[in-house]
């Protein structure tokens, strides 16, 4: 099976680009007793979007979110860009971040977009596009003020900019959202089931602008709910079940040629 | 009724208004600067501090403000080796300054509670989002969890304040003629305490009022975000199929 897998990974890549854009080897995580990641690999090359998929408990959202080390992997190496996430061993034993501002860098290259948005309460959409731009990346205020506006324009909520989330649907909110992750320049995007929290009606205008980023070349690992984005939109699905990689290949061929059991019970879940 | 008395009185105690300011301004300013401390003592993770802020919430929450101003202007002077310093003895004996001190500590003990409670308070998601985007612990804590603890605190602390007003009175016990030092000599004088306790009861509830609109108004100013949206004027459009 691993090897599989490892050939999947590789026939992905664009051959002569052995740089990727993010690789992650064999994490694992558990909580508790409860080990969530069994050991999981993935390696995204500039360009790629990876929908991760799997039925709730199957560790995809722990799975990104130990990426940019919201939550902290008991073991396994995460690469962004090459650069290695250096662990250290902390005092309780586990695994924490050797050093604190590589984390913080690498975050910054790493924009996510949550589930409930979570963009800042208190400030306009305006100010949540600015406020990591000029105070990460210490970029100058109309410089990142443009910019806003331009993916403000782009995500089609401009009219929108000087409203607080509040006073808006989930909709726009997630789309704020997706402009507030752009205005970093990430070389990755982390989208954590990102229209799972909206109506069905609001589905539709979150995907689209999500497909608009897949199509100018962005690097995107998803992990969604929506079998069309993974079918049509991404160049790599990544199937996980009880915490471990149960199929990974090319979208078309795994939707139309299921190649395990746990996955084609999976899609035929949804597709009831 | 005899009008000139009231106003006589009220213009008599209106002049020691600037003193129960004095007091409570600087009581409510030091407590906020020690109440910083406390929570930051118990939001640190250290244990030693969280153990201190513990047990100093334990004391002054615990026992009456009159106690702990009477424990600090009558029983601190017992102790020779504070009259025989020159950097406590000056304090000490002086007991605008002993209220000022008490007041401090009093109110620390109940604004560090209020401040955990808002640190708590703020959704987690709000202090990931931060996280995620690379920004720093105290820039993170700058932007987001501050602003919205702050506003979360704001309700809680204002009734905190104006306990304060009130608990100025307690001065009067240690001889300062504040505003209710001044209704009690008048009363003790006059043998009048209905039209002078009266005359200071109705001082001090404008005074409230006017605290707890002053902080209403900062709260208004602080929360655009949960009022109603302003009028939706502009139709939005669609996002475009093409992007």
């Amino acid at each position: 099976m691993s090897a599989d897998l490892a050939a999947a990974a590789k026939s992905a890549s664009p051959p002569g680009d052995d740089k990727a854009a993010i690789s992650v080897k064999d994490m694992r995580k558990s909580f508790g007793d409860h080990e969530v990641l069994k050991g999981i690999s993935l390696e995204a090359h500039k360009g790629d979007v990876i929908s991760i998929l799997g039925s709730s408990g199957s560790g995809k959202s722990t799975f990104l979110r130990c990426i940019n080390l919201l939550e902290l992997p008991d073991s396994g190496e995460v690469r962004v860009d090459g650069e290695l996430i250096r662990m250290k061993q902390g005092r309780d034993g586990r695994q924490m971040p050797a050093d604190i501002r590589q984390v913080e860098r690498v975050r910054a290259n790493l924009a996510m977009v949550f589930q409930s948005f979570n963009l800042w309460s208190h400030m306009t959409v305006l100010e949540n596009l600015v406020a990591a731009p000029t105070h990460v990346l210490k970029r100058p205020r109309a410089e990142c003020l443009e910019q806003a506006e331009a993916l403000l324009k782009r995500v089609g909520i401009w009219e929108r900019r000087n409203y607080y989330p509040p006073h808006m649907s989930g909709g726009q909110q997630q789309r704020a959202a997706i402009a507030r992750a752009l205005a970093m320049n990430p070389k990755v995007m982390l989208f954590d089931e990102p229209t799972s929290a909206l109506d069905p009606e609001l589905v539709g205008e979150v995907l689209r602008v999500m497909r608009s980023l897949a199509e100018e070349g962005r690097t995107m690992l998803v992990v969604t709910h929506e079998m069309g984005f993974a079918r049509d939109v991404s160049s790599q699905v990544m199937f996980l079940h009880k915490g471990e990689v149960d199929s990974l290949g090319e979208p078309k061929e795994m939707f139309a040629r299921p190649p395990t059991q746990q996955f084609k019970q999976f899609i035929a879940n949804f597709n009831k | 009724m005899d009008s000139n008395f009231y106003l006589s009185t009220i213009w008599s105690v209106l002049k020691a208004l600037p003193l129960t300011l004095e007091i409570w301004l600087f009581g409510v300013a030091i407590g906020l600067v020690i109440a910083s401390g406390l929570t930051w003592m118990r939001a640190s993770g250290y244990k030693l501090g969280e153990y201190f802020a513990r047990a100093y919430v334990f004391v002054f929450r615990g026992s009456p403000l009159l106690v702990q101003l009477y424990l600090i202007y009558f029983g601190l002077s017992q102790f020779d080796f504070v009259r025989h310093s020159p950097i406590l003895w000056p304090i000490l004996r002086d007991p605008m300054y002993c209220t000022i001190l008490a007041m401090a500590l009093n109110t620390a003990a109940y604004s560090s509670e209020i401040f955990r409670g808002a640190l708590r308070a703020v959704p987690v998601g709000q202090i990931e989002a931060a996280k995620a985007f690379g920004m720093p612990t105290f820039t993170r804590f700058r932007l987001v969890t501050l602003p919205i603890a702050l506003r979360l605190a704001l309700p809680a602390y204002s009734t905190e304040i104006i306990l304060m007003t009130k608990a100025t009175a307690l001065a009067s016990m240690v001889t300062i003629m504040e505003m209710m030092g001044t209704a009690q000599k008048i009363q003790h004088d006059t043998f009048r305490p209905i039209e002078v306790l009266t005359c200071a009861g109705v001082i001090y509830l404008l005074l409230n009022l006017s605290i707890a609109r002053l902080f209403a108004f900062v709260e208004y100013l602080l929360s655009p975000h949960l009022r109603p949206p302003p009028e939706q004027s502009q139709q939005i459009k669609p996002v475009p199929e093409v992007l």
